[in-house]
């Protein structure tokens, strides 16, 4: 009997503790959770020893359970706040910022609508609720109704921070649940505008979505109207409203979430970046990541 | 024997007794541990900001970067149109098919049309939501001449819908309890078929088809997930059934996950819980005072 036991206590522990896999939890962006998804899997199949669960909720969910510690990363599309890091402190956390990826925020208007472009301040007061009608920004006289993101989005602090100057958006935007929601709004609404993350708004061939059109952005009245949907305007810096995609982990990363976020930086995980409709890490960001050893 | 037999009876019926009754305290406690949850847990905001901010103030933008304001006006309009559009469009219908199953439909008919109106109550909101989006929402936009379907009426409909199977069959239930004698006596005075229903039979069931839009009310105000996913979330005071809006319920939802526990966002969440529950509870009272009034008048 004893025997027995021995041998089904065996079994099932020694293949246990040989095939034990480490559980990455990551959490936040619903802009990044396609992307990290599609990383985590490729990731996994190289790495059989480490299990990777994605979820969105939007980043200030993902932030506030690295607070917590409840997640090893969390992705974000905006930076933490001021507030969030002193919250991780008070527990402990100390939040470490990684730039994966680089998002151009895309302003998406319906396929019908002839406007082309549209300056950053004019972006601004359409979703402070200061224009309110097409033909104010050169277009047909048809009322302008907004599709932005809820507060949990960290796209929408960021284009609450970057495009509206800290101002309140209008109470007559319509709150939707992601960018995918944006999407097929804005594709039935002729009046509609909203803002989307880069990689929403082409299909899997990299065309844009039949029905949407992507409006060229100007820095301002007399600049030219530049595209988010070629790669050089982003690393040249030239489009004015893209932004870094990061992750946060709880101190300098190690053991799997640093072989992760190395997958991820390596040219391979940035060539995923690309396919999955973003742009790789340039610029300031890159110097960031090589201080942490990326 | 016969007195011992007496005695367990005694026993067991006490025993019910006692048992029944400490269903009732349960449930009460239960209530009770429900509302002071609530006001212990807003009360902080309640008193920092004080009632007037949320109830005197236009906006809800509590993680505004210009001023933080607590404004819960606009979704208390919200839930109240989309809840009462609800009832407008539900309990007509709903009475009519439940006098129709009643007292009209031959048995076989009967047989079909009570399960089918039963199954509409198992589908999981999230799922009527779904068809908000993608079926109800684009026919309104297109009737309407509007841009985007997203509004209070795409909200109300889908709500009526969901309100109707509890309408139905508890009317159904009030109609059918009607006793024979009423109908028998209105037929032999000469009274159409028609007339027998609309004079005879709906009134005498009116506590039981009231009891039943209260409840189709309380689901239809506390409904959460479809009127999250079809009315646009749009937190603006709403001027018409066209225009977007954000329900309480929605609001609670969409923002619970990224407050702080114990922040005056998240204590403030709580006020509008607190506030909604107080509705529903005012709901209720003043549907029990009208019930009791019919069943005098009837008396």
């Amino acid at each position: 009997m004893r025997r027995i036991m021995a041998i089904l206590i065996a079994g099932v522990f020694v293949p246990t503790l040989l095939f034990s896999q480490e559980l990455l939890q990551i959490r936040g962006s619903d802009t990044m959770v396609n992307l990290v998804q599609r990383l985590a899997e490729v990731y996994m199949e190289k790495n059989p020893q480490v299990a990777c669960a994605v979820s969105g909720g939007g980043s200030g969910v993902g932030i506030a359970a690295l607070i917590a510690n409840r997640v090893h990363i969390a992705n974000a599309s905006r930076e933490m706040k001021e507030k969030e890091y002193a919250a991780a402190k008070e527990n402990g956390v100390i939040p470490v910022e990684i730039a994966i990826a680089i998002d151009a925020l895309s302003i998406a208007v319906n396929s019908s609508n002839p406007v082309t472009k549209l300056t950053k301040d004019q972006i601004g007061a359409i979703f402070r609720g200061e224009i309110t009608n097409w033909s104010e920004v050169g277009g047909p006289n048809l009322p302008i109704s907004l599709y932005g993101r809820q507060p949990n989005s960290g796209t929408y602090v960021f284009f609450q921070e970057f495009v509206l100057g800290n101002k309140n958006y209008s109470p007559r935007m319509k709150q939707m649940n992601g960018n995918a929601q944006i999407v097929e709004a804005l594709r039935t609404d002729k009046g509609g505008i909203g803002y989307v993350g880069v990689g929403y708004v082409r299909d899997e061939q990299g065309q844009v979505i039949p029905g949407l059109k992507v409006v060229e952005v100007a820095k301002d009245a007399k600049s030219p109207g530049v595209s988010p949907l070629l790669t050089e305007n982003i690393t040249t810096g030239r489009y004015p409203i893209a932004r870094a995609l990061y992750q946060y982990a709880n101190g300098t990363p190690k053991g799997a979430v640093r072989s992760f976020i190395a997958f991820e930086l390596s040219a391979e995980g940035q060539k995923i970046v690309e396919e999955m409709g973003f742009y790789p890490v340039s610029g300031k960001y890159l110097e960031a990541n090589k201080k942490l050893g990326f | 024997m016969r007195r011992r037999f007496s005695s367990w009876r005694d026993l067991k019926e006490n025993a019910l007794r006692l048992f029944f009754a400490a269903n009732g305290v349960l449930a009460i406690v239960i209530l009770l541990g429900i509302f002071s949850l609530l006001f212990t847990e807003s009360l902080p905001a309640l008193k920092q900001l004080g009632v007037g901010e949320f109830f005197f103030h236009l906006r809800w933008d509590p993680t505004s970067p210009e001023r933080a304001s607590y404004g819960i006006l606009a979704m208390v309009l919200s839930t109240l149109m989309v809840s009462f559009g609800a009832l407008v469009i539900a309990v007509p219908v709903g009475v009519a098919c439940a006098a129709f199953l009643a007292d009209v439909a031959p048995p076989q008919l009967r047989e079909v049309l009570k399960p089918v109106v039963e199954i509409l109550a198992s589908i999981p909101s999230v799922v009527v939501g779904f068809l908000g989006v993608v079926l109800v929402g684009p026919v309104i936009a297109r009737v309407f001449r509007m841009p985007s379907g997203l509004c209070a009426l795409n909200g109300a409909l889908l709500l009526a819908v969901m309100a109707l199977p509890t309408i139905v069959s508890i009317c159904e239930d009030a109609i059918v309890s009607v006793p024979q004698e009423f109908k028998s006596a209105s037929l032999a005075l000469g009274a159409t078929k028609w007339q027998t229903l609309v004079h005879v039979t709906l009134p005498s069931a009116s506590s039981g088809i009231i009891a039943a839009v209260m409840l189709g009310m309380g689901r239809a105000i506390g409904e959460t997930m479809t009127v999250l996913m079809a009315t646009g979330n749009a937190a603006a005071v709403p001027r018409s059934f066209l225009d977007p809006v954000r329900t309480m319920t929605a609001t609670i939802a969409i923002e619970m996950g990224e407050t702080v526990q114990g922040s005056l966002h998240y204590q403030s969440l709580f006020v509008i819980g607190l506030v909604l529950f107080c509705m529903t509870f005012a709901v209720n009272v003043v549907s029990d005072l009208v019930l009791e009034r019919f069943q005098r008048v009837r008396r």
